[in-house]
């Protein structure tokens, strides 16, 4: 009786429809490859960067729907030029200028954006901008699904290959810089990923909710673990979940899937301030009024 | 290896933090960099590791290279909110031999735990930097110099905030070190420190203003100097005047 009912809610909406279970997919390729992406913006203390590019991706993205219409490739290569550009751009201005990097950023993301709506508004109507803004797992098919699994797997490989060298960047930049370790050239690899990552959440959770997955389990993973490795096992564990939990719920509920899922990692992150073994409200009292005693 | 300046002139933002030095740091000896706040002491250090470049002049390194450094950065220039372990970063002190993407045989690991002992935290090797005292963070970072195993050790501050039971031990690390033939360059601030550890000074006020047996630099007058030196800078000279008269 318990089992059919768990049964019927959670495991029929996938192996009833085709649908659910591409959209299943795609989110757990995802959260594989835009956690760990996530945590180390948040360790660069650079957490509101995936946000900056998130909007920086949006005119490539217009530019593609312009010349090729609701075309994935030609939207994906567009995005991920204009995210790569703006990059670069806010790059060189912090190293000629003495703008400062965050700064510099959000300056060209700006720019980026009010083109991107612009470009859009000209050409299209407003229910083509909203595809963009906020895209739809549910209606992802096999291009899409193959990009987000390339772009996981792109993603984990190249990580696990600079790993070492982005890790003794953030902690320890002069350091490396001593030992000859070419810093500067791993943070660029690293914004590649960055831009990769979101164009590819592009179509399942559009260009604004794509840093969602990213940043949220991030963010909470932080409040779960006490080493770099645990942090991201909980960062992509968070990430699994939002999106698996998500889909659910704007199955059963009939919510728009890409917002369902960002909520449910946000709910996530309320709950890990509160109870969150390293560092939560709720474990921090108990642990003071130990000591008091 | 001997280290030398070459009318050495060093700018941040037009400013000159290190003004036409020249000089040579005595091969195997311990020399203090000591001098005021803003006399370009850490700048020197920067582009003596070649991350500051410099508008004029060089430094050379004479029967050696940039690879022979071990260079203990500033605290406030690491990021000890991330919880990496202890025996990870001692273990970056491999870079040269690892680099990027080679692994870490159980030799080189041994050489991180006997570092480890050797600066009093055997215990430590798990733990997470978050989770350290000034002291013990310091301690860390010295141990990652023994693994570096390098000629040439270059300190920027390294006793800053740290309580005087570690300073007194890793100063006599700086002593073996100097036993060992190793040539030590120390940004420090404590004149006591200085006169007992460090047979060599360079008096630094943006220019030279003494460099030698540490006793002959240490003078009331030549300390006077060096504080009236970097006061007038402040005051009236922003941009350096010489240099462009050079170029």
């Amino acid at each position: 009786m318990i089992l059919a009912t768990l049964y019927e809610t959670l495991v029929a909406p996938f192996a009833e429809f085709a649908f659910m279970r591409r959209a299943l997919v795609a989110s757990v390729a995802l959260a594989l490859g835009s956690a760990p992406i996530g945590l180390l913006l948040v360790m660069r203390r650079m957490s509101l960067m995936g946000d900056a590019m998130s909007h920086a991706v949006l005119p490539g993205a217009a530019i593609g729907f312009m010349l090729a219409g609701l075309s994935l490739p030609a939207m994906s290569v567009g995005g991920f030029v204009a995210g790569v550009l703006v990059a670069a751009l806010a790059g060189i201005a912090t190293r000629y200028t003495s703008v400062r990097e965050d700064a510099s950023f959000a300056a060209f993301y700006l720019m980026s954006l009010a083109a991107g709506v612009l470009l859009v508004s000209v050409s299209g109507s407003n229910v083509d901008l909203m595809h963009i803004l906020f895209g739809s797992v549910l209606a992802v098919d096999d291009a899409a699904l193959l990009l987000v699994a390339s772009v996981a797997t792109v993603t984990l490989l190249t990580l696990a290959v600079i790993w070492r060298a982005l890790l003794i960047e953030c902690l320890d930049p002069v350091f490396l810089f001593s030992m000859r370790g070419h810093g500067p050239w791993w943070h660029q690899l690293f914004l590649l990923l960055v831009v990769l990552n979101l164009v590819a959440g592009f179509q399942a959770l559009g260009t604004l909710m794509a840093v969602g997955l990213m940043m949220l389990p991030a963010i909470s993973a932080r409040l779960w673990a006490r080493s770099v490795g645990g942090m991201l096992v909980a960062a992509v564990l968070i990430a699994t979940a939002s999106g698996v939990g998500g889909l659910l719920l704007s199955y059963h509920v009939e919510l728009p899937s890409g917002p369902a899922i960002i909520l449910l990692a946000g709910v996530i992150y309320l709950l890990s301030l509160l109870v969150g073994k390293q560092g939560g409200a709720l474990p921090r009292y108990l642990r003071g009024r130990h000591l008091a005693e | 290896m001997k280290i030398i300046l070459d009318n050495l002139t060093v700018s941040y933002r037009r400013h000159p933090a290190v003004h036409h030095a020249s000089g040579t740091f005595a091969e195997g000896e311990a020399t203090a960099i000591f001098g005021p706040n803003g006399a370009g002491k850490s700048t020197l250090l920067k582009t003596m590791i070649g991350a500051l470049r410099p508008d004029e002049g060089a430094v050379h390194f004479d029967g050696g290279s940039l690879a022979d450094i071990a260079y203990l950065p500033q605290q406030s220039e690491i990021d000890r909110s991330l919880p990496v372990t202890v025996t990870d970063l001692v273990a970056t002190g491999l870079w040269r031999r690892t680099g990027a993407f080679g692994g870490v045989d159980a030799a080189s690991l041994a050489k991180v735990s006997e570092a480890l002992a050797t600066v009093g935290l055997s215990g430590f090797a798990s733990r997470t930097i978050d989770a350290l005292s000034n002291g013990q963070f310091q301690r860390v970072l010295f141990a990652r110099i023994l693994v570096q195993d390098a000629r040439l050790i270059l300190l920027d501050e390294p006793f800053n905030a740290v309580d005087a039971k570690t300073t007194f031990d890793l100063l006599e690390l700086v002593r073996r070190w100097k036993e060992e033939g190793r040539t030590v360059i120390a940004v420090l601030h404590d004149y006591e420190q200085v006169r007992a550890y460090f047979a060599q000074t360079l008096l630094l006020a943006r220019e030279v203003v003494a460099w030698g047996a540490t006793a002959s630099v240490l003078t009331d007058d030549n300390l006077r100097r060096a504080l009236d030196k970097v006061a007038v800078w402040h005051a009236h000279a922003p941009v350096c005047e010489t240099a462009k008269e050079g170029a």
